[in-house]
């Protein structure tokens, strides 16, 4: 099953690379991960996802917290919470089709950030989903280029994850 | 007054109460080399070769339970210690390794004798830092300790770029360490605990099943205080030896892949089981799947939540320092009226002792050829088996783990994670070093002692009388076992050819080398090497065994604990 982890470590160097490393060492497979300090600049946030069944899930979470510094995990999909992820694409827009990205960028709500008279930039949030559903919208011709952050998470409502 | 980074590393190990430090110089630490020269509070011990340091200091470890000392130089100083790195990982030993750095301007330029020490050992470390800046240093070192002995110890190592040793900074050494990203457990769950209690109690076939964390948190005395209110049989693991006496008749002996038969038998066939520091390891458990036919409930007690429910599923897991979680189980056990169902506990010993009347240890001795188990039951005799043993990795391994037959903990020194060949001599010198009065024995092979043996040289300099047991059989002999078992007898690259003459050998380095080849020369050999005329030197006793002698019993990768190869 697909698990979102948020993390808290200290903002040090290696810090990352202790988590990649143990990912890797203990062949787990990271989807994507995301980290930036948080307003607390000793502290940086992580979010990861990943894939494994409950067993691969509780041991990723133990040996997470094991490291010397990783302050906090959560496993977000313990309860109710929200994920965004931002993409930038690069479409062709040229002709009859300009108009048409421009609808398109609309109805997923879309902005467009960067305009030439052969090309659109479009900025998108939101979950993963919503984001492969814009790109399988379009034709695949039309895409030039596609970045995207992975996804970041939040629990719902009094669900904090701070020290 | 302002020191600098070479003096405040000096101190920090002074303040700690550091007695030795294992190293060997280079120029990145040429700075704290010369303000070791000019200190008397500790003494620093000259290896040959940087992965000896790390096993000596893991050594003296392992036997005093204090933290372990080892001193590098850059590039491969590291890289050298990196197996003696890993091996104490494997086994949570508790260590603090120093590693000399280039100079921070230099770091990243491929400057000469540069690695990423911290990106290379950060696997097989507990935890690692790089001192970029001098104000950080001594609460560095002192959050290196900390971390090293605390929850599951494990080695710590502290990167120390030159330049930052010839800085000048203020110097204190923290009297505390708080981190809010570490915080070991060491109590366990009160209601967990209860729990396992009662199942225990309840139980029809109790096993106790106890590993190094028993060693680790010297909580030997509580858990022969447990095993005997219980009355129920009790193994320990190849890294808990000597926690529970192998004299005692409710011991089994080890359990595993050369593990006895009755404590395998036991193992499978218990209807409760509780693991006790131990980590239910492949080599323990054998094939997970055949392990569970027989249907158990399991009790894992473990300071490491990492542990629990790893390889196995556990139905009541207690997080928590062995030693802690010990005393909570014998005083609620004590104030409890139950106790274990006692016409069970007699038909389940009866069982127990009808595999034990297998003799799965038993050998076919030789007037003729040396048998290398028997070697190892003289030294036991010898010894009044109060020795402190190191061995290296193989068949003769398994025979010290076997026939020694150990009732002390931190008595028996081996790698048994990660399996180092090379590491018996430099661990026994640690474990010499700590014990100056102590018997120490290395129990090791022909082709084992080959990996360290320029380490003759270190037990010179500093008078380390160990006595060095050779089972030479002239194979690889664990590699030469699994090929006549499982490779169609194709000894491929197992035969040790072109072997020294290790008398010789062991005169050249200024010891004592004694070859024994027939059986009844072991006993007069091994007590003239452990008598009051031999006592200040090294004696290196070269046996010539059997060459194709096995261990058994063995449980073949993959299969179930109770599908073992009995002679």
């Amino acid at each position: 099953m697909r698990h979102i982890i948020s993390l808290l470590m200290e903002n040090e160097a290696g810090a990352l690379s202790r988590v990649a490393g143990l990912f890797s060492a203990r062949g787990y497979n990271i989807e994507s991960l995301t980290v930036a300090p948080t307003e607390d600049e000793t502290l940086s946030r992580m979010t990861i996802v990943t894939r494994g069944s409950d067993d691969v899930i509780e041991q990723i979470i133990k040996q997470l917290n094991k490291l010397v510094d990783v302050v906090k995990v959560l496993d977000l999909n313990e309860g109710d919470h929200i994920e965004r992820e931002l993409m930038l694409v690069k479409v062709k827009a040229a002709g009859k089709d300009r108009e048409e990205m421009k609808r398109m960028a609309d109805i997923f709500r879309g902005r467009i950030i960067d305009v030439t008279d052969k090309t659109y930039t479009i900025e998108l949030t939101g979950p993963g989903s919503k984001l492969d559903a814009f790109l399988e919208a379009l034709d695949a011709s039309v895409i030039l280029e596609t970045v995207r952050t992975g996804a970041s998470g939040i629990g719902r409502g009094d669900r904090i994850l701070r020290i | 007054m302002e020191l600098t980074g070479a003096e405040i590393v000096v101190r920090c190990l002074a303040d700690e109460g550091v007695d030795f430090v294992f190293g060997y110089p280079g120029g990145a630490v040429l700075n704290i080399y010369d303000e070791i020269f000019k200190q008397d509070k500790f003494k620093h011990v000259l290896v040959r070769h940087e992965q000896a340091a790390v096993h000596a200091a893991d050594g003296y470890a392992r036997s005093t339970g204090r933290v372990g000392v080892a001193l590098v130089t850059s590039g491969p100083g590291a890289t050298n210690a990196v197996t003696g790195i890993a091996t104490a990982y494997m086994d949570s030993i508790p260590m603090v390794i120093l590693t000399g750095q280039a100079p921070v301007p230099a770091i990243g330029l491929d400057s000469f004798q540069e690695v990423d020490t911290v990106g290379i050992t950060r696997p097989c470390v507990k935890h690692n830092f790089l001192v970029k800046d001098i104000a950080d240093l001594a609460a560095t070192i002192k959050k290196a300790f900390y971390i090293a002995a605390s929850g599951r110890p494990g080695p710590v190592l502290v990167d120390i770029p030159k330049d930052v040793t010839i800085y000048k900074h203020a110097y204190e050494y923290p009297k505390e360490v708080s981190l809010r990203s570490y915080n070991p457990v060491t109590k366990g769950h009160p209601g967990q605990i209860k729990k396992a209690v009662q199942l225990l109690l309840s139980a029809k076939r109790p096993m106790i099943y106890a590993g190094g964390g028993v060693v680790l948190s010297d909580a030997s005395k509580q858990l022969i205080e447990f095993v005997k209110l219980l009355g129920a049989p009790c193994t320990n693991t190849l890294m808990g030896l000597g926690a529970y006496p192998a004299n005692d008749p409710q011991f089994l002996g080890m359990p595993g892949m050369h593990g006895t038969y009755e404590a395998n038998m036991a193992m499978q066939h218990c209807d409760v089981l509780i693991g006790i520091g131990a980590r239910f390891d492949d080599r323990v458990i054998g094939n997970p799947d055949h392990f569970f036919q027989d249907e158990k409930k399991i009790i894992h007690v473990d300071i490491d939540p990492a542990s629990i429910s790893k390889r196995v599923k556990v139905d009541v897991p207690i997080v928590g320092g062995v030693s802690d979680v010990l005393d909570e189980m014998i005083k609620i056990l004590k104030a409890s009226k139950e106790r274990p169902d006692e016409k069970a506990m007699k038909s389940w010993w009866s069982q127990v002792e009808l595999w034990r009347s297998r003799e799965c240890l038993k050998f076919n001795n030789s007037s003729e050829i040396i048998k290398p188990q028997y070697v190892v039951q003289t030294l036991h005799q010898v010894t009044n088996g109060e020795a402190y043993v190191t061995s290296d990795v193989g068949q003769h391994q398994m025979w010290a783990a076997q026939y020694y037959g150990f009732n002390k903990p931190r008595h028996w020194i081996n790698s048994g994670g990660l399996g180092t060949m090379g590491f018996g001599l430099p661990s026994a010198m640690g474990v010499q070093l700590a014990h100056p009065d102590a018997q120490v024995a290395c129990i090791t092979g022909e082709a084992s002692i080959q990996m360290c043996i320029q380490e003759l040289s270190t037990c010179k300099q500093y008078h380390m009388p160990v006595k060095i047991i050779n089972l030479n059989n002239r194979y690889l002999g664990m590699v030469r076992q699994w090929q006549e078992f499982f490779y169609g007898n194709r000894y491929a690259e197992s035969y040790m050819d072109a072997l020294p003459d290790f008398v010789k050998l062991a005169e050249a380095y200024g010891h004592v080398g004694m070859k024994i080849e027939k059986p009844s020369d072991v006993e007069p050999a091994l007590k003239e090497a452990f008598s009051p005329k031999l006592k200040e030197r090294l004696v290196f006793m070269d046996f010539i065994t059997d060459q194709t002698e096995n261990v058994y019993p063995m449980v073949p990768n993959g299969k179930g604990l109770s599908e073992m190869i009995l002679l």
